[in-house]
This record gives C-alpha cells, structure tokens and sequence, in this order.
C-alpha cells in the first residue's frame, strides 16, 4: 500500500442547536475551533486530536467528531 | 487491535445522544452556557453504560431550569412542583419498586423549599439517585441567591454580597442519613459520567452535588468575564479530587470543594422494609 495519507476528522456542527457559547472554543486543546458570529466554526481541522471535549462541555448537543 | 488504539477508537466515537432524547425538542431552553445541558450529557452516558433500558427509568424534577431536564428525555418522566419532587419521588418508588428513579432538582429546589423532603429522603433510604445542580442562584426566577450562593457573592437579592451561611449539599446528605454521597462538576464531564453511574448503581438514597454554572445570573452579578472562567474558577480550581487530596499539602486543598464519592455505606433500604411490613401484615412474612 502506498504511503497512508493522514486521515482527518469529520467535525460536524449543528447550527441550529450552536449558542455560540465558547465553551469548545475555549477548551480546544489545540485552537481547532473559532467563533464565527452567531455559530462556531472549524478553522484548523489539521490540529484537531480527536480528544472530544469540545463534544463532552458542549451543553447544546450542537458539535460532534467523528474519525 | 492494542489496549490503547482500541481506547483511542472508542473515544474518537461521539456518543448518540438522539437515542434517549425525545425527537424535536432541542435547541433546549437553557441559556448560552448554563451547565443543565452539560450535566445531562453526562447523566446519559452514565445511564447507557449502566445497562438500564428507558422503560426502566423514572425521571421526576421539580420547578427551575434545571428542572426542565425531564422534558427532553425519553424515559417515563414527572415534572411536579417546586420543591416537591422528592415526594413525588417517594410516592412513585413506593408504587412501582421495580423502577429506577432519577431526581434532577436545582440548589433552590432541594435545599431550600424542598429542605425538608430532602432530609427526610435521605433519613429513609429510600432507593433512589438525586442529582442536585448548584450554581448558587436562583436560575429561573432572575437570579434570587439560594442556600448555596457562597458569603459575598452578590445576587439580584443580596446587592450588598449574601450574608447567609451556606449550605453544604453533601454534609448535609450524609448527616441525614443518605448512604451514598458524592460531588461532581459540568467541567469534569468524564469524572461526573462515572461518579453517576456509581450513584445509580447503589443501593439506597444516592445525592450527587453537581457544580454547574449559571453563567447569566450568577456569572454576570459576580464579575465573572466569560462562561469559560467561571469553568474555570469554580469547578476546575475550586474543587480537588477526594483522591488527591489526602497527598496534597494542606494549602491547595484548604477553601476547595472535594470532588468524586464522599461517603457509602450500607443500610436497609425503605422499599424493601416496606415489602416485608406488608408480608408480615398479610401473615405471610
Ligand atoms: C411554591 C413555589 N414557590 C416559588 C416558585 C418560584 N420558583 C420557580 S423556580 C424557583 C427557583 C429555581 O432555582 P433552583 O431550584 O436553584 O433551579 P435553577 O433554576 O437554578 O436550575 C422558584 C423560587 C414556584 N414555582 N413555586
Ligand atoms: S476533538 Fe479535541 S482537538 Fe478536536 S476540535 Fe474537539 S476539542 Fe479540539
Ligand atoms: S460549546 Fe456547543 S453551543 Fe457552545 S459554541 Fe461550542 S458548539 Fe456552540
Ligand atoms: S437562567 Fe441560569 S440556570 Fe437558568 S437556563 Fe439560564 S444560565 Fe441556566
């Protein structure tokens, strides 16, 4: 098999559920997240570890990784 | 696959949520970064690892944000009355033993006007898990103090900084006679997942105080910049875990809140007692 290429994560945001809080935003480990107005957005999705507490403090059940 | 890799993949797994909400009812009431909605995340984790299935659960609250948890799951649920919720607790316990029975209720909820079914709960025994949110206000009415907001703090009723002595939510559980007593944060999710499950696990009254945050009443009124330090300074650095605490020097746990199972112990449990009663009374026991 050729060189595996790195696989990157599905981070996947439910808009209507965001409150923009910046719980996830704040928390990342590795600054994946930003606020873009009224929702968050990914801005860095390379850096993401898959640690999943953006997920576990989110209190909107708005974001979620997947592999 | 190794031990790690396997962890790893489990993690990397978000959890489905969907299964024990009730279709259609989020986005939640809850404000932009109140703890309710962390703390019920955690409490359903715990749930589906301890086996239960949502039939076999009975979700009762009374009056306050936080008790408007039961509206979103698909459990047979109660929403009764402020400070009530205990006694309806009582009652459904004694009717159906068979049931798993969850109360979430606010600071306000049960240690203020539910003081009394509170103490009286946890005197009996009676099996059941109470999940009690502090966030040391009043949430739903606008930002009355409560028995938990700490000396000082200022409140929408205490201008001048509150100069009511607190209560403290597991001394008092424990000197009741509640057999199992513990203490979590929304910010230590993982830790409060596993603490929950082991409150469901045991058998007899179990309370969980759970430092969440009111990020709108509280955390404005105290100065507090963002949701993030609130996390921070209340559930994070102002709690230590009953772990390591005993290796800590005295310092850096002195003023802090200790965190993870504070007290179990075992004590007949009042529906059993109750069964037998009746078996003796019918002279079969
Ligand atoms: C008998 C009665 N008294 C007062 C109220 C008004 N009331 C509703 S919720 C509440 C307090 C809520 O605070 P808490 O239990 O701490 O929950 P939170 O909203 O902070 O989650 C009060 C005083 C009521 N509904 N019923
Ligand atoms: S999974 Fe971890 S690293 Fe990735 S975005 Fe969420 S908090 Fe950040
Ligand atoms: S924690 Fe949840 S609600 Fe808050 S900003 Fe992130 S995704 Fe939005
Ligand atoms: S008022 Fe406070 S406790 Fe109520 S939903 Fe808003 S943040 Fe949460």
């Amino acid at each position: 098999m050729a060189e595996a290429v790195k696989q990157l994560p599905r981070i996947v945001i439910h808009e209507k559920l965001c409150k923009a809080c910046s719980i996830c935003v704040d928390f990342c480990p590795t600054n994946v997240l930003e606020l873009k107005g009224s929702v968050v957005a990914v801005r860095n999705l390379e850096a993401c570890t898959r640690c999943q507490l953006c997920d576990l403090r989110c209190p909107d059940f708005a974001i979620q990784v997947f592999d | 696959m190794s031990a790690t890799t396997a962890a790893k993949k489990k993690l990397s797994v978000p959890f489905d949520y969907d299964k024990y909400l009730r279709p259609g009812k989020l986005p939640h009431i809850w404000c932009p970064g109140c703890g309710h909605g962390i703390v019920l995340k955690s409490l359903l984790r715990a749930i589906d690892k301890s086996g239960l299935t949502k039939d076999e659960i009975c979700m009762v609250s009374g009056i306050g944000c936080s008790s408007r948890t039961p509206g979103y799951v698909d459990f047979n649920t109660l929403h009764t009355l402020h400070g009530r919720a205990l006694a309806y607790a009582t009652g459904v316990k004694l009717a159906k033993p068979e049931l798993n029975v969850i109360i979430v209720t606010g600071d306000g909820d049960a240690l203020a006007i539910g003081g009394n079914h509170f103490i009286h709960t946890c005197r009996r025994n009676i099996d059941m898990t109470i999940l009690v949110y502090s966030n040391f206000i009043y949430g739903m009415t606008g930002g009355q103090f409560s028995p938990t907001t700490p000396v000082g703090a200022l409140s929408n009723t205490s201008r001048y900084g509150n100069i009511e002595p607190v209560f403290d939510c597991c001394d008092l559980a424990k000197a009741s006679g509640a057999t199992f007593v513990a203490r979590g944060t929304a910010y230590h999710t993982l830790e409060l997942e596993r603490t929950l499950l082991a409150a469901i696990k045991h058998k007899g009254t179990s309370v969980v105080e759970i430092i969440d945050e009111c990020p709108v009443y509280y955390g404005r009124n105290n100065k507090f910049k963002s949701v993030t330090q609130m996390m921070e300074d209340i559930e994070k650095n102002g709690t230590v875990s009953v772990k390591q605490a005993d290796k800590l020097p005295p310092e850096k746990v002195q003023g802090k809140l200790l965190r993870g199972i504070l007290h179990q112990v075992e004590r007949p449990e009042y529906c059993e007692g109750y069964e037998k009663l009746i078996a003796k009374a019918q002279g079969k026991g």
